[in-house]
């Protein structure tokens, strides 16, 4: 049996005195597209600062395929690839330059690097345009070309932090059906963090975090099911108002 | 990790600093006009009232212009140094220090490839100064070029570690310009870029006292008597000390385990 792609065990955070993640548990297998719904200030961004290891938890455990984070910094990260919430493309350097950036930083092997980029340049339909700054690019295209490059180096788990934010509805669709696919044919373990509840299937795993804990962790019809809703929507409000109240 | 992945990453890391550089036009034009309007306007017209007496390494008395070419070689290290730190907070405003943040190679590699890639975009820099101000008739020896690499490296190494520390402990791009202020323009004008340090012995013994504690006098000095061929000890090991102050405290700040970084970013 393979490895998990992620597995938190009991990880919280706290910035100061402010609790920011209290005991959050739960483990994502290797092909799972799982959509971690939260409003804003839930925790989804410390949550990621904490499994790309910008910060150390102070309790708990992270692993990535089986790696610990903090016993096997370098093995666990190399599993990884991100698309953080901030654009984080370079606006200077070409769409080639960017990517090439990415594979250095990765220690990529140079015989594998060409074949691969000329895949990613295909997938993105802009090798046309490889030479250009990413200046000139649309947000829609340079949110593909993040994409793309996270998994560059095919990582075992890939973490998306609300990428589809500022976009329109055609790019956000075109950006959610090339995840999946990866996700489906790659075999790669995706956590999908949005606040964005039409971005959520009814056969995807789902996880409901709110004020830094998970209230509910399944896939979206069981959590309609066990809440008695018709919607993701409303179980998210359900669990939600329920929590607070 | 093997060998030849730490030396792609930094070859990567390098390279993008480059190109980095290479377009960002007004940055070049910016790093090489502030030294020459010091030295074609300043020195020109402080020429005569800034008489230079006969101290090592010079062995004959000097023109004013080429007594603060060292000087402004260190100037050009200096802004560099502090402009990486202030591209460094911007990045991670922005994002993009994450990128390098999550690469799986030690944190502190990645640092010091990164001080070191800015490092050596800022020497490019010093050199095509010198080959300007050669033009000028300051002129050293032939040696002299050869030699003061390394102790452009080091003085670059240190005041970007520096930079670095700086970066690590500043939390908004806003409070950037305000440390700027407080590190560029005393750092500059209490050593002795502009003005031998005996000069300002006979003016004020404390402020002689602040100008050879300050780092950057000794990364001056160390330039100054490399480019004449000779080495100053005493500038050497202030220099290396300083560097390796500065590069603890900012490997510090960027563990993200006992670091700044976490205690001053609110979670989303």
């Amino acid at each position: 049996m393979s490895e998990a792609a992620l597995n938190l065990s009991e990880v919280s955070f706290s910035y100061s005195k402010r609790q920011v993640l209290d005991g959050v548990s739960f483990t994502l297998e290797p092909g799972e597209f799982c959509v971690l719904l939260g409003v804003n200030g839930a925790g989804k961004t410390t949550l990621f600062s904490l499994i790309t290891r910008l910060f150390v938890s102070r309790g708990g455990s992270i692993s990535i395929s089986g790696h610990d984070l903090k016993k096997h910094s370098r093995k666990a990260l190399s599993q990884l690839g991100v698309v953080f919430q901030q654009p984080t493309l370079d606006l200077d350097l070409s769409l080639i330059q960017n990517l090439h950036y990415h594979c250095a930083l990765q220690g990529m092997n140079p015989s594998k690097i060409s074949d691969r980029l000329q895949l990613a340049m295909g997938e993105i339909g802009l090798a046309d345009r490889e030479t250009e700054r990413v200046r000139a690019l649309s947000g829609g295209q340079r949110r593909r070309v993040e994409l793309v490059r996270a998994l560059l180096h095919q990582p075992r788990l890939l973490l998306a932090d609300e990428p589809t934010v500022g976009l329109d509805i055609h790019s956000r669709q075109a950006i959610l059906k090339q995840v999946r696919r990866r996700c489906h044919e790659d075999g790669i373990g995706v956590l999908w963090a949005t606040h964005l509840v039409d971005e959520v299937e009814p056969q995807d795993q789902l996880i409901i975090l709110h004020g830094g804990k998970v209230l509910a962790r399944g896939s979206a019809e069981e959590i309609m099911q066990q809440t008695g809703t018709d919607s993701v929507k409303q179980a998210f409000n359900y669990l939600t108002r329920s929590e607070t109240s | 990790m093997k060998v030849a992945q730490y030396y792609r990453c930094m070859w990567g890391i390098f390279v993008r600093e480059a190109l980095r550089f290479i377009h960002q036009r007004e940055r070049f034009l910016g790093a090489l006009v502030r030294p020459l309007v010091w030295l074609f306007i300043f020195a020109a017209g402080f020429r005569s009232v800034l008489g230079v007496s006969i101290i090592p390494p010079y062995e004959t008395y000097i023109l004013y212009e080429e007594y603060i070419v060292p000087g402004l070689a260190a100037m050009i290290l200096l802004f560099s140094g502090m402009q990486s730190s202030l591209s460094m907070v911007y990045d991670r405003e922005m994002g993009s220090m994450r990128m390098l943040m999550v690469s799986p190679f030690p944190r502190w590699y990645l640092l010091l490839c990164k001080l070191s890639a800015g490092t050596l975009v800022a020497i490019a820099q010093v050199y095509l100064f010198l080959g300007i101000a050669w033009f000028w008739d300051v002129q050293p020896p032939l040696i002299g070029y050869v030699l003061a690499f390394p102790a452009l490296l080091l003085s670059g190494l240190m005041l970007g570690a520096l930079g670095l520390l700086l970066s690590s402990a500043i939390k908004q791009l806003e409070n950037f310009a305000g440390v700027m202020n407080f590190v560029i323009f005393p750092m500059f004008f209490a050593s002795s870029a502009l003005y031998p340090l005996w000069r300002i012995k006979d003016s004020s013994l404390y402020l002689y006292e602040i100008c050879r504690f300050n780092p950057f006098t000794h990364a001056v000095e160390l330039i100054r008597f490399s480019l004449y061929g000779q080495i100053g000890w005493g500038a050497f090991f202030a220099v290396v000390g300083s560097l390796l102050l500065f590069l603890a405290g900012a490997l510090y700040g960027y563990d993200p385990a006992r670091g700044l970084m976490s205690r001053k970013q609110g979670g989303g």
